[in-house]
């Protein structure tokens, strides 16, 4: 083969031909070109004109969207190229709220870091919009399209690696914009809190909301007491925020650091991971037992479970009824330890750390609560302690480790890997596989579900029954394996689903970069810890054996099932919205029928249903004694099509076929 | 009196956007034919039918949105029967058009701060230059040009509008 070699800045360099784009000829020369719009996850847009090149003939092309070829030849840094780039940044500041010493982003902010490189010192145009207002309606993101540079990474993440699609650009020209759809506050919509339009969002127009006010409140008041558990994912990323190596475990420096700041006592959520792991493989078992709700699915990962009740009612049913280990460590100290040690639900004040996003809003779930306070009082991300730790002036390098409170500091590793995907589903098979051949597992190690690939299937023959698995993370690859598993193409007994890539670890409340690159180091952290545990299995932690004892009796029991697991409901994927009937809207004596027309129903033929019962009204010559509306989602999804009846509170699922039925006996007898 | 039907019957609406759907198919490629057709039909893009769309061919709902925000050829605002559009370019504003809209905007009854009337019968829009400076301050209603437009013009052809009801 002929090696082949094109010029960069007046040097030769030998291209393979398998190089993306120049950017990476570029890059691997050891040369940084600044970009905005690309990343080498997702799609490449080409919009920011930031990694601008300078061609043979002296035009500027965007290295990202080049291919190498042999004999081309470009420089990097010209003149022209600087000035450019100056001015572009120049017009982006100059729509840009330039609040930088407020701005949540600061310091980890591309545009920042770019315009202090460039030497961009003084903007010299005027803002082109009026400024908009910021939302703040999400339990777990705040938008402000005022630092928004229509870079497009946000939306390329929604759709291309979450398979959402919340994000989307509006209008063009001058008034182009990147919004949720119709405009509408971001909790409207179907967005599902995961974050990681905030990860890769390269200016403060997307950040994690932050909730650390809360905490400062609760540790400076002397009535409550402070309890902190802090998540197994966030050990191995905490020490990107202080330049440490990634991947390393810095839990008990950590603990340290809120010691300092007046927490009471801090736990460990892989405690709560090994409760979970014992009623979610019970859980298992006994649908394996019934051969009942199979495959089933996890239910610790809030985006998931979100996703799941706005996008696949037919499946609620299967997911573990299980709480995730976050909502377990809240339920098991506001419901039992506060007892025991006899502080007022009002008095204890928990806290979790968390590398997600979506922990937020589910700790806001009503149903999550003990005698009316939330079980888990504020979340607060990675990177919002790594905050709190440098606003407090630790010196988190010099910090002598300390270690956690006993008894719920005691964990397995089983608990531990919970962070990675494939944890979660290695953790269960290692109760599970004991319990099943009733033989002490020694070969603790299921390295077939390891791994950060998108999707990892295995089969394992347990006592002469095969257990079918699978292990997906990122929710577009899940929108995919659900579509085959709706269309039993294929079919699993368990399946374990993190919204983010790679699972906790690519949590949206992680430091960042959060790229493929962290996510490694930071899972193989995990599986470092875990080798060194002195316990693997989660039965085998002697605090989950004293608890089940002292309280919950056993796996799934009645005291469990009240304190530990939950259940779903369908939810709207988009708020707001009904179709009146405008011109009959006043006259109120009629019967009013409302057909649900949202995604789930729609797809059932709700249409169909609603056409016939306007044909049965019309036959039956009592069309102005009734009245149709469409509605969006009754939030009844696994039931529809949906129907309500007036004001009846009854929703009603009317199949194609039951049409007819549900005239005669719902709609005409309240007619006459 | 004229007939405003059309938004008031959003049953028989949703009725007609599937036919549109139908005809067109889900694929991605479809969306803007269908779009086009439902705007034709209602003369704007009413967000229930956008959200409904998306459902029916499996495109996230910002994604619709967006391309309904995009062209110019749609619009998601209600829009009347009747299009008046006066010119408020450089030429037609020194020659009166300011007062030309306000006596049509007072004359068809538009509320302050609209520009549709409230039954969806006329819409009023001003647009910077019509390319008729010849002819300022110049009018266009329903596509029909209308040059040199005076007070009692404005009168005139809002008779003329309203007769082309009963044609
Ligand atoms: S939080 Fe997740 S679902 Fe919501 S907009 Fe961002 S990427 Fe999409
Ligand atoms: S919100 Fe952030 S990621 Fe999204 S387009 Fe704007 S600047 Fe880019
Ligand atoms: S990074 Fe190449 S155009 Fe944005
Ligand atoms: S789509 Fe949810 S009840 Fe109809």
């Amino acid at each position: 083969m002929t090696h082949q070699y094109m010029e960069v800045n007046n040097k030769k360099v030998e291209i393979t031909g398998n190089e993306k784009n120049i950017l990476e000829v570029v890059r691997n020369m050891g040369i940084e070109i600044p970009t905005f719009c690309y990343h080498s996850e997702l799609s490449v847009y080409g919009a920011c004109r930031m990694c601008m090149v300078e061609d043979e003939r002296g035009n500027l092309v965007a290295s990202c969207s080049l291919k190498p070829q042999a004999g081309m030849k470009i420089k990097t840094h010209t003149k022209k190229i600087m000035d450019t780039r100056r001015m572009i940044l120049e017009l982006l500041l100059a729509n840009h709220h330039q609040d930088c010493t407020t701005c949540e982003k600061s310091g980890n902010c591309k545009l920042q870091e770019l315009a202090v490189n460039m030497g961009v010192k003084k903007v010299r145009f005027k803002p082109r919009k009026p400024w908009q207002d910021i939302d703040t309606s999400s339990a777990s993101i705040v938008r402000d399209p005022n630092k928004c540079i229509l870079c497009g990474d946000c939306v390329r993440m929604c759709s291309e690696v979450q398979g959402v699609g919340v994000l989307g650009f509006i209008n063009r020209g001058p008034n182009i914009n990147v919004v949720p759809a119709f405009d509408k506050p971001i909790a409207d919509v179907d967005c599902v809190n995961c974050g990681q339009c905030v990860s890769i969002c390269p200016t403060g127009a997307l950040t994690i909301k932050d909730d650390t006010l809360k905490v400062w409140e609760a540790l400076s008041d002397p009535k409550k007491k402070v309890v902190v558990q802090i998540a197994p994912a966030v050990r191995v990323a905490i020490g990107e925020e202080f330049n440490h190596t990634e991947g390393s475990n810095y839990l008990y420096k950590s603990v340290a650091a809120l010691k300092m700041m007046g927490a009471d006592y801090v736990f460990d959520t892989s405690f709560s991971a090994d409760l979970t792991v014992v009623e979610e493989a019970t859980e298992f078992l006994n649908r394996v037992v019934k051969g009942e709700k199979l495959p089933q699915f996890t239910s610790c990962c809030p985006g998931w479970v979100t996703y799941a009740e706005k996008n696949c009612p037919d499946l609620l049913s299967n997911l573990s009824s299980c709480k995730s280990p976050q909502q377990m460590f809240g339920a098991v100290f506001k419901k039992f330890f506060a007892k025991k040690m006899n502080i007022p639900t009002e008095d204890m004040y928990v806290v979790s750390v968390m590398p997600c996003t979506a922990k937020k809003f589910e700790a806001e779930r009503p149903e999550m609560s003990t005698d009316s306070y939330q079980d888990v009082d504020a979340v607060i991300t990675t990177v919002e302690l790594a905050r709190m730790i440098r606003k407090m002036g630790i010196k988190f390098e010099e910090l002598e480790p300390a270690s956690l409170d006993m008894p719920f500091g005691f964990s397995s590793g089983a608990g531990v890997i919970f962070g990675t995907s494939g944890g979660v589903a290695e953790a269960a098979l290692r109760y599970a596989v004991e319990k099943l051949s009733g033989e002490t597992l020694n070969e603790v190690n299921f390295r077939e579900v390891r791994g950060l690939e998108g999707l990892k299937e295995a089969t394992f023959n347990i006592h002469g029954k095969d257990i079918k698995l699978a292990v997906v993370s990122g929710l577009a690859n899940t929108q995919q394996l659900i579509e085959k598993i709706r269309k039993k193409e294929v079919s699993y007994d368990f399946v374990e689903v993190m919204a983010c890539p790679g699972g906790c670890i690519g949590g949206g409340g992680q430091p960042v970069p959060n790229t493929s690159e962290t996510r490694v180091l930071r899972s193989k952290g995990l599986y470092d810890i875990d080798a060194k545990s002195t316990v693997k299995k989660a039965q085998n932690n002697p605090t989950i054996e004293k608890l089940y004892d002292e309280w919950l009796k056993t796996p799934n029991s009645d005291e469990a099932h009240y304190a530990l697991h939950t259940h779903y409901g369908h939810k709207k994927r988009i708020g707001g919205m009904e179709i009146k009937d405008e011109a009959k809207e006043n006259a109120n004596e009629k019967i009013v029928i409302s057909v649900c027309v949202g995604t789930n129903c729609y797809l059932k033929g709700s249409y169909d249903v609603l056409q016939e019962l306007i044909g049965l009204a019309r036959e039956h010559g009592i069309e102005d004694k009734v009245e149709f509306k469409g509605t969006f989602c009754l939030e009844n999804c696994s039931n529809g099509p949906s129907i309500k009846v007036s004001d009846d509170l009854h929703k009603y699922g009317v199949q194609k076929e039951e049409t007819q039925k549900f005239f005669n006996n719902v709609v005409l007898p309240r007619v006459k | 009196m004229h007939k405003t039907k059309t938004v008031q019957e959003p049953l028989r609406n949703f009725a007609k956007v599937k036919e549109i759907i139908e005809k067109y198919g889900t694929e991605r490629s479809a969306l803007i034919p269908v779009l086009q057709a439902i705007q034709g039909e209602f003369r704007y893009l009413p967000q229930e039918m956008l959200s409904f769309v998306a459902t029916a061919m499996g495109i996230p709902q910002a994604e619709v949105f967006g391309v309904a925000t995009f062209y110019a050829q749609f619009s998601t605002q209600p829009k009347g029967k009747h299009i008046v559009q006066v010119c408020d370019g450089t030429a037609c504003h020194v020659r009166g058009a300011s007062d030309i809209i306000k006596k049509f905007k007072k004359d068809l009854q538009i509320p302050e701060g609209k520009t549709t009337t409230d039954d969806l019968y006329v819409t009023l829009e001003t647009v910077s230059c019509l390319g008729a400076c010849a002819l300022a301050p110049a009018v266009v209603v329903d596509g029909k040009v209308y040059g040199n437009v005076n007070f009692e013009d404005v009168a005139r052809i809002i008779v003329t509008m309203k007769e082309s009801d009963d044609e």
